[in-house]
């Protein structure tokens, strides 16, 4: 395999000159340093160009209408979504869109027959009883648990989950007590939004599959980071958002396998879905129209493919690397002080972009004042993910989360501004250092 | 940083009135969702109208300084006023606190708490300074006083007592 070869710096001034709101200053005329894209990232011109010229050009409802520009439109809808299906290595229709993960995992949440409104159940893999069993991780994003938790309270299938160790990785160690003939549903994230750790996904969906799970993964910090091909990857289904991959918000995506889309009964139902409607009843359009109810946010579609096709002009593995390369640094230059505990994976394990960590003495919410004085954006809080804090043992953790723009001097400038904590609160760092 | 004033430090290293203690007439337990901020309080209080005493406000606050900080000087404001007296510091707190930078807070009425003018500069903030005082009106209400009838007591405060 080829090296991959760093951007260099004129690389990264382009990158960077291709978002507008990096030149922002911010508390007093301070740049922007932000490290906070695990939560959203920016856009770049063409993104936002792209957008626009849908509403100045080809806006139209799409799937409706037979003038002109609702083809222009459909078509612009329909080679967006194959843009994206292309991206992941799906056939174009296996992708769906939708407003987000979240609207992606409880649209798979939803699925079940006697979680949604049908009676009448094409497969017997969407049927949930008293004594099936859903299986998540005690390190999902909320938007990856608490579906699971109303399914499980709505069908009277019982929730169990993976447990994390100390240091935050998934304990696999009990995983065949947990996997089991009554589990219908493996639901897990592929990249921890707050420990940046990688699970296997090929290796537990395999064993989810041996017993006659689904697998269900959630992609939202690992589609935007690093090569990610649903032929391989194992999933049954994975989501992800528009808006966490220099795409527009309001834009998810639902990628299934297509002979599981075709039997799965629809979330959100009403016009665009539908095959044939009665007042007493109606049928449903085959997938993925079947899964997407209303008039679609064809604009947020066309932004999204936008941004697809700028990740491939930059180079989805020179991305991943320049990341990790960020990652690096910042684990190096923390591990040089005793005060900041990292929490995730140790130096030299596979990572995604974020790095959360805890300050001896000072609540998260305190560092990223600090940070934020500077210009420094970062997270603090449990990011979504509570159960994982409080199986850490650390009620909040503040966390940097990096993209494609973020730069070599923004990290040492979080160092420098993380510097100041120990100083503002007084912190005895020789007593911490031992 | 401005927002951490030395008040604001030492009342969050060493909060004021810190620690549950009885006897109490309710206990309540509140929490800020977006960062983890939590505090279980107590209230002891004699009366339920307006000339109520608050005899006594322990609890244990964990979370941001300034979650922390306000909590302490809650305590330290409210402990042996009535509670027309701490709602009206409360009011006088909430609005300084949710002024944008407009107001800056009366010494003479919430006495430390002006401490805690900057945070009315940062609205993500807000919240944590006012999650102890928004515990403290509950856990009077928990306790039978009618809030909702007790007057904005306008006499001038003595000074704190402890």
């Amino acid at each position: 395999m080829t090296d991959v070869l760093p951007f260099t710096d004129g690389e990264l001034a382009a990158i960077r000159g291709d978002f507008p709101i990096l030149t922002r200053t911010v508390r007093d005329g301070r740049p922007l340093v932000y490290l906070d894209s695990g939560a959203t990232s920016h856009k770049p011109t063409p993104v936002l160009d792209a957008e626009r010229a849908f509403y100045e050009q080809h806006n139209a409802a799409v799937h409706r209408g037979a003038h002109q520009l609702a083809e222009e439109a459909t078509d612009d809808f329909e080679a967006a979504r194959a843009t994206v299906a292309s991206f992941i290595g799906a056939p174009a229709d296996e992708v769906v869109f939708t407003k987000n993960a979240t609207e992606a995992l409880n649209l798979v949440a939803y699925a079940f027959s006697n979680a949604a409104p049908t009676d009448d159940p094409k497969d017997e893999r969407f049927v949930l009883r008293p004594g099936d069993e859903i299986l998540v991780t005690e390190m999902e994003h909320h938007a990856n648990l608490v579906p699971w938790q109303e399914l499980a309270r709505r069908t009277g299938a019982t929730l169990r989950w993976v447990p994390v160790d100390a240091d935050g990785a998934l304990d696999l160690s009990g995983l065949d007590e947990l996997l089991t003939e009554r589990t219908k549903v493996f639901a897990f994230t592929h990249v921890s939004n707050v420990l940046g750790s990688v699970n296997p996904v090929a290796d537990l969906a395999a064993r989810a599959h041996a017993v006659g799970a689904l697998v269900v993964v959630d992609a939202c910090q690992s589609v935007p980071h690093l090569a990610v091909d649903v032929a391989t990857l194992g999933a049954d289904f994975i989501a992800f958002s528009g808006h966490k991959m220099y795409g527009p918000m309001g834009v998810g995506v639902l990628w299934g396998r297509g002979e599981l889309l075709e039997v799965m009964p629809p979330f959100l139902t009403g016009g665009s879905m539908i095959e044939l409607v009665t007042m007493e009843r109606s049928t449903y359009a085959p997938a993925p129209q079947k899964v997407e109810a209303g008039v679609p946010n064809a604009a947020q579609a066309v932004g999204l493919a936008a941004a697809v096709r700028w990740i491939e002009s930059v180079g989805i593995e020179r991305i991943h690397a320049h990341e990790a390369a960020l990652v690096q640094r910042l684990l190096v230059a923390l591990a040089d002080r005793p005060w900041v505990r990292v929490v995730g994976p140790a130096a030299g394990r596979p990572r995604g972009g974020a790095v959360a960590f805890v300050v001896d003495g000072v609540h998260a919410h305190d560092v990223g004042q600090v940070l934020d004085d500077a210009g420094v954006a970062v997270r603090v809080g449990h990011h979504c993910a509570w159960p994982l804090h409080r199986a850490l043992g650390a009620p909040a953790t503040t966390r940097a989360s990096f993209a494609v723009y973020n730069s070599a001097a923004e990290v040492d400038a979080l160092v420098d501004a993380l510097d100041r904590v120990p100083v503002v609160f007084g912190l005895d760092l020789e007593r911490a250092a031992s | 940083m401005d927002l951490y004033q030395e008040l604001i430090l030492e009342h969050s290293k060493r909060p004021r009135h810190a620690g549950l203690r009885e006897p109490f007439d309710a206990e309540v337990h509140h929490i800020n969702p977006t960062c983890g901020d939590e505090v279980t309080l107590r209230v002891d209080v004699t009366g339920t109208g307006a000339d109520a005493i608050v005899r006594d406000v322990s609890y244990v606050a964990q979370g941001c300084s300034i979650s922390v900080a306000s909590a302490s000087v809650l305590a330290d404001e409210v402990i042996g006023h009535s509670v027309g007296q701490a709602l009206t510091t409360f009011e006088a707190m909430r609005e300084m606190l949710t002024s944008r930078g407009r107001v800056a807070g009366d010494e003479t009425v919430i006495g430390d708490g002006v401490a805690l003018s900057g945070v009315s500069k940062y609205p993500a903030r807000v919240k944590c300074a006012l999650l102890g005082w928004t515990a403290f009106t509950d856990a009077l209400v928990r306790s039978g006083v009618d809030i909702s009838t007790t007057t904005i007591d306008s006499t001038p405060r003595q000074g704190v007592s402890s």
